[in-house]
């Protein structure tokens, strides 16, 4: 009798689907703005709570944003994590700072890498301010504000930024 | 059982590409519209579901977003399936009848241009053995429609006569996509894309969104009072799957179609309109006789989703289109049926009727 083939264990099956998404309108009129080096977050028209990045809704009382406000690059660091694991793929060498951060007139924080500082010197309430990248490299993304770096400003109470939480 | 009525229903027109809104900026007026509509507060809404797909988007998790687009402060109850919003509906539908809430938001929504449609629907195949040879969606319609012709179920001429009667009858229908007055010996003359299908055998590609609200007994009454509008109950509400396997399949046939209708009880008196959801002509044929629908029911007046098809939005819209004509006072009881999987592999089906 002939001998069976070995039974398949495994099979590798490559699949790939391409897609072209579109940020929508509000992300696309933030993303115009991270082109000139602005950042353009959008206020809700009904709570004022202004939103950075923009995704065109106010989360909370489900109506379009419209009306922009151009934000200046400093802010306060509402909370952090210092990374210590190396992971494939990682563009930073480690330890970093990862930061949640509110910029100034802002009412929704968003998390960036934080340099130019010891990760032990890093605290809540720290105030920052973004590096853009070079003009020249401008992309339409978040990633041209390159990292935040401390200001030297006396750090914030925390009451200013215990709603941002 | 509890008595639930569709009281409001809301519809993006779908377009082929929208490349000006993401899903949150589609939805979000459309959730607007139908919370509005239905006359109750945002904030009395008892329960919110969504239908979306990940696959579609491209994005995990994408459904989260979309709560960005519905007001989701003070924190709500919330679920999703990840399946179209005719799916949430039923689970709103079963959630109502816990009895301690009254109200429930269903949405469901998507953007089907961001990727290739039909090659995103291969990846719902077995994914060992089908899967693997990348039949899209269209081919894997196509078997199915050759059989049906094989086995003198339908023929490419019925076909095509499904495609011109939607088309005109989508000209009455501000949220059709595509609509118009066509000849079927004109179409026929048409290439196969694969065949025996045509272009016009297949529904557009579409983005779009819908949204319905629901109440249950005397919260529905007051509500439609209010509006003018006769609630839409539901008296019938099933959905079964038949296997994901196309070889083990009879695609002539689609059991789980039957036994849907049969436990929502289509047959039990006339029905007047039905919306069902067949992407493909030859599947409206094959449904028609599945659901038990006889010559005297108005079969996708709005023009089906050969007008305009929605993923993951345009089935809940067949509950909604249906749920219309009981709202008008146009109709007394009318059927919706909505579909996913591969060649009609799992069906739901609506029984709605006035008071």
């Amino acid at each position: 009798m002939r001998e069976l083939p070995a039974p398949i264990k495994m099979v590798t099956i490559p699949t790939r689907l391409d897609f072209t998404i579109t940020p929508g309108e509000a992300p696309a009129r933030f993303l115009k703005g991270m082109m000139e080096g602005r950042i353009l977050a959008e206020r809700c028209p009904a709570c004022g709570k202004v939103y950075m990045p923009p995704r065109g809704s106010c989360a909370t009382c489900a109506v379009p944003t419209r009306e922009q406000v151009e934000l200046s690059s400093k802010g306060t660091v509402t909370t952090f994590c210092v990374v210590n694991l190396p992971f494939y793929g990682q563009a930073v060498e480690i330890p970093y700072v990862c930061a949640s951060v509110v910029l100034d007139g802002a009412d929704l924080p968003f998390f960036c890498l934080l340099a130019e500082c010891p990760v032990e010197n890093v605290r809540m309430g720290m105030r920052v301010e973004a590096v853009w990248c070079d003009p020249a490299e401008r992309k339409p993304s978040l990633e041209n504000i390159k990292y935040l770096r401390p200001t030297g400003e006396p750090d914030a109470p925390y009451e200013s930024f215990k709603e941002h939480l | 059982m509890r008595e639930v009525a569709v009281v409001s229903f809301a519809q993006a027109k779908p377009v082929r590409r929208d490349i000006v809104h993401n899903e949150v900026e589609i939805l979000m007026p459309v959730v607007a519209e139908a919370v509005a509509s239905s006359g109750l507060a945002r904030d009395r809404i008892g329960f919110t579901v969504s239908g979306s797909c990940d696959y579609l988007a491209g994005i995990p998790f994408s459904f989260v977003m979309a709560l960005d687009g519905v007001g989701a402060w003070p924190p709500i109850e919330e679920s999703h399936v990840e399946m179209d919003g005719a799916w949430a509906l039923a689970e709103a539908f079963t959630r109502l009848q816990h009895g301690d809430i009254d109200s429930a938001l269903v949405f469901g929504f998507g953007k089907s241009s961001v990727g290739e449609l039909p090659e995103v629907l291969t990846l719902q195949l077995d994914p060992y053995l089908v899967a693997p040879l990348w039949p899209d969606s269209i081919s894997v319609a196509a078997l199915q429609a050759r059989a049906m012709i094989d086995a003198g179920l339908c023929s490419e001429r019925q076909m095509a006569e499904v495609a011109v009667r939607s088309r005109r009858d989508a000209k009455a229908n501000p949220f059709a996509q595509l609509a118009g007055d066509f000849d079927a010996a004109s179409l026929l003359k048409e290439p196969c894309i694969s065949s025996p299908l045509r272009r016009h055998d297949c529904a557009p590609i579409s983005d779009g969104a819908s949204a319905i609200v629901l109440a249950a007994g005397d919260v529905a009454r007051a509500l439609c009072e209010k509006t003018g509008r006769t609630p839409a109950w539901i008296r019938g509400l099933d959905h079964r799957v038949d296997a994901q396997n196309l070889g083990v399949r009879d695609l002539t046939t689609c059991p789980s179609a039957r036994i849907a209708a049969q436990k929502a009880g289509v047959g039990t008196a006339a029905v007047d309109v039905a919306e069902i959801y067949a992407p493909f002509t030859h599947q409206e044929i094959l449904l028609r006789r599945e659901l038990g629908l006889s010559a005297s029911t108005k079969i996708n007046p709005s023009g089906g989703v050969l007008a305009g098809n929605p993923m993951m939005a345009a089935g809940l819209i067949r509950i909604g289109e249906a749920a219309s004509w009981i709202h008008r006072g146009d109709a007394r009881r009318a059927l919706a049926h909505a579909t996913s999987g591969p060649c009609l592999q799992q069906n739901l089906v609506c029984v709605l009727e006035g008071e």
